[in-house]
């Protein structure tokens, strides 16, 4: 689950880690309030105004109805204009940003629609750095992963100057020690005050991470103030959902307006499904099986419409909810059922979309793949319910059915 | 012959909730040695089970069966009385990873965890639990492992598998049973089917089995199902090349998934370039895999890699 950059902040500030000051905003006047506490508690006569979108790439991203505007602003009128100036241009700006659309390498050219602002005092930056906390998965333990290279993608620095990576595998035993966190701090070029910040900065945040079941944990840049302090001026955060049933300050973050709906009517259901763009709706058991799906489909010339993994014990009710959301895209010309039941048997799936069928109707073409436990009684609650659907004797022959039923 | 479990296996439940006590029934209809379960506050009761026998499963038994199983308090009781070589866990997700600790605590040799949804600092913590002791842990979020006609642990359906010659292993469930039933399809049949789970930490990886069907006698191939995120099928292909024997064939699902997006496994996730389906294809096939173009294929790979090492 990801959560936006203020409350990021607001849960790291919470653990001990330095964030510059800042408020999350909705409207153009809450943004102009929010400058002169910044500006009068800080001294710093710049402000910057970030977009708050599940997004990366917003300093360079441009919103779709003001493209001379960037998603990330720093405010520099008050530096000769003093706070009123500063509260005019945040004001301009907000009235730009608040409500339109927001396009960042990330969002993809439809881009995404900013709701909310994060007001934030300016910091004089000596460094910029690059500081994360994630999972190795051949080591099965977090590392942290720091470089000098801040503000830069930290894919593009693995790719161009490997050797300015620095990792520190953390020991669940122990967490990070002492010299682990002196170490990456050196290797950063931190010294004096700056190297001593730069430590409990790494402790905090390598703590925060594993008690809040982050998965990701991302500070790019992170900086090295003129005065010797380390802060996060960017914070992104993921967490991982098996564990949010432990964190339910983290649930309250969630934002469900920045999430599919159908993906999140679909984790209602307790059902895995995420939107594609082709035309070949997919109802499947397993998460393999239902990515293979998605290939086969693929193989032969199609384009899945939806990954949907329907789980090893679903219900009926759970396949006619699947059944409803795959429907309900308009995209949607056909529609492959795939099953393999082991735990899930046969007949449930086919009582599932007999039922389904008969309460929201198919306008398209079905064809039906069943294998494993009960494979017989499923067929023949196919065969006796009269729907007109097509049965498939192996996945490679439903994907060929309903790719020439589709075309 | 086979790898890590045999008609001998003696094994344990813990976890008899709804679904564990289902699996555990059809266990022993396909002729498992169930010999206990845990379950803290039932301790001193038994279980009973009856039912129809699984022909597909141990030969040589009467149409019906009928077992008791004594419920202890802990693995470590359980395991005492019973001489348990092998533990599965059915336990709910936030209680699992405990539940593993607790089995790697007690000498047990083999913990098979089948729970889907545990929280991933807590299988880091179990796997580093597990280091330092002489446990070997499959799973979780797996369909488990089974010998056919000998001992099945897990979920998967019994009468797709038949004894045959193939180590089968794979990240996905669903998608074992597709090769499995492939190769009993085309007579070849399976040794031992291993499932590791589609977790991002586990406890038995490719290589592992890799590695047991290498010196298993009885196995003269093995399929391996990948799929993306990790480095688990690369890290495979470079043991295959330096150490394998025998041939294998592979199949690597989501090729068509969209980067960054999570596939329902929590690890199959490709961020940064990294474990896409192609960089894995590629590994494989310059180890001398032979890939499967589809799943509908996977057998025909199989028996393409035997023809080509023959």
């Amino acid at each position: 689950m990801k959560i936006h950059e203020y409350q990021a902040k607001e849960l790291m500030a919470a653990r001990g880690i330095s964030v510059p000051k800042g408020k999350a905003v909705r409207t153009v006047s809450d943004a102009v309030a929010a400058v002169r506490p910044l500006v009068e508690g800080s001294g710093n006569p710049v402000v910057v105004v970030k977009s708050q979108i599940h997004a990366g790439g917003r300093g360079k991203g441009r919103f779709l109805e003001h493209p001379e505007v960037a998603g990330v602003n720093v405010v520099t009128a008050g530096i000769d204009g003093g706070v009123e100036a500063t509260e005019e241009a945040v004001r301009q700006l907000a009235g730009k940003m608040l409500g339109s659309t927001l396009s960042t390498i990330q969002t993809g050219p439809e881009g995404k629609q900013v709701k909310t602002l994060y007001i934030e005092q300016g910091i004089d930056i000596a460094t910029e750095l690059y500081l994360s906390v994630l999972l190795d998965r051949s080591a099965s333990r977090n590392i942290v992963m720091a470089s000098t290279e801040g503000g830069t993608e930290i894919e593009e620095v693995a790719d161009n100057t490997p050797e300015k990576i620095i990792r520190e595998t953390i020991d669940p035993a122990f967490g990070l020690l002492d010299f682990q966190a002196a170490r990456i701090a050196t290797s950063l070029g931190l010294e004096g005050p700056a190297h001593r910040n730069g430590v409990k900065f790494l402790r905090a945040l390598t703590s925060a991470a594993v008690e809040l079941d982050a998965d990701l944990v991302e500070i790019n840049p992170l900086v090295v103030t003129t005065d010797g302090d380390v802060m996060a001026l960017d914070g992104k955060m993921s967490f991982e959902a098996n564990a949010l049933y432990r964190h339910p300050e983290v649930q309250e973050m969630r934002d469900l307006s920045e999430e599919d709906p159908a993906e999140v009517e679909a984790s209602e259901h307790d059902l895995s499904f995420i939107k594609l763009d082709g035309t070949i709706g997919c109802m499947v058991n397993g998460a393999g099986l239902a990515m293979a799906t998605m290939d086969i489909i693929k193989y032969v010339g199609g384009e899945p419409a939806n990954f949907l993994d329907v789980g090893g014990g679903a219900d009926k009710d759970q396949v006619a909810a699947a059944f409803k959301i795959i429907t309900r895209d308009p995209n949607v010309k056909g529609i492959f059922v795939n099953i393999f039941g082991g735990i899930m048997r046969c007949d449930t799936i086919a009582t599932g979309v007999v039922e389904a069928v008969k309460e929201v109707g198919l306008e398209v073409p079905l064809v039906v793949r069943l294998e494993g436990t009960n494979v017989e009684l499923g067929q023949q609650i196919l065969d006796e319910s009269g729907l007109d659907l097509v049965s498939a004797r192996d996945m490679k022959d439903g994907a060929t059915k309903i790719l020439e039923a589709t075309r | 012959m086979s790898v890590l479990v045999n008609k001998d296996t003696k094994v344990l439940v813990q976890g008899m909730g709804k679904t564990g006590r289902f699996h555990t029934d059809k266990a022993i209809a396909y002729g498992t040695r169930m010999v206990g379960a845990v379950h803290p506050s039932r301790a001193g009761e038994t279980e009973a089970f009856a039912g129809e026998t699984d022909h597909s499963g141990v030969a040589g038994r009467d149409d019906g069966y009928q077992a008791e199983l004594p419920i202890f308090r802990s693995v470590a009781e359980a395991v005492a009385a019973t001489g348990a070589d092998a533990s599965v866990v059915y336990v709910p997700p936030p209680f699992a990873a405990d539940a593993i600790m607790e089995a790697a605590d007690t000498g047990v040799g083999l913990i098979i965890c089948i729970t889907e949804g545990i929280p991933v600092a807590d299988m880091v913590r179990a796997k580093r639990f597990i280091q330092d002791r002489n446990v070997r842990l499959v799973g979780p979020n797996c369909p488990g492992v089974i010998t056919p006609a000998e001992c099945k642990i897990g979920i998967m359906p019994g009468y797709i598998h038949t004894p045959g010659r193939i180590g089968v292993v794979s990240r996905s469930g669903t998608l074992t049973y597709e090769a499995v039933y492939q190769l009993t399809n085309n007579g070849l049949g399976q040794t031992t089917a291993v499932g590791i789970g589609g977790d991002p930490v586990n406890g038995t990886n490719f290589v592992d089995c890799l590695a047991m069907f290498n010196d298993d006698p009885a196995t003269e191939g093995v399929i391996m199902i990948g799929e993306i995120g990790g480095t688990a099928e690369e890290e495979a292909a470079d043991w295959i090349k330096a150490h394998m024997t025998k041939p294998v064939a592979g199949f690597i699902a989501g090729t068509t998934a969209p980067a960054g997006k999570r596939m329902g496994h929590a690890g199959a996730i490709i961020s940064g370039g990294k474990g896409t389906a192609a960089d894995k294809i590629t590994a494989l096939e310059a180890a001398g895999v032979v890939v499967a173009p589809t799943p509908t294929d996977m057998g025909a790979a199989m028996l393409q890699a035997l023809s080509v090492e023959g």
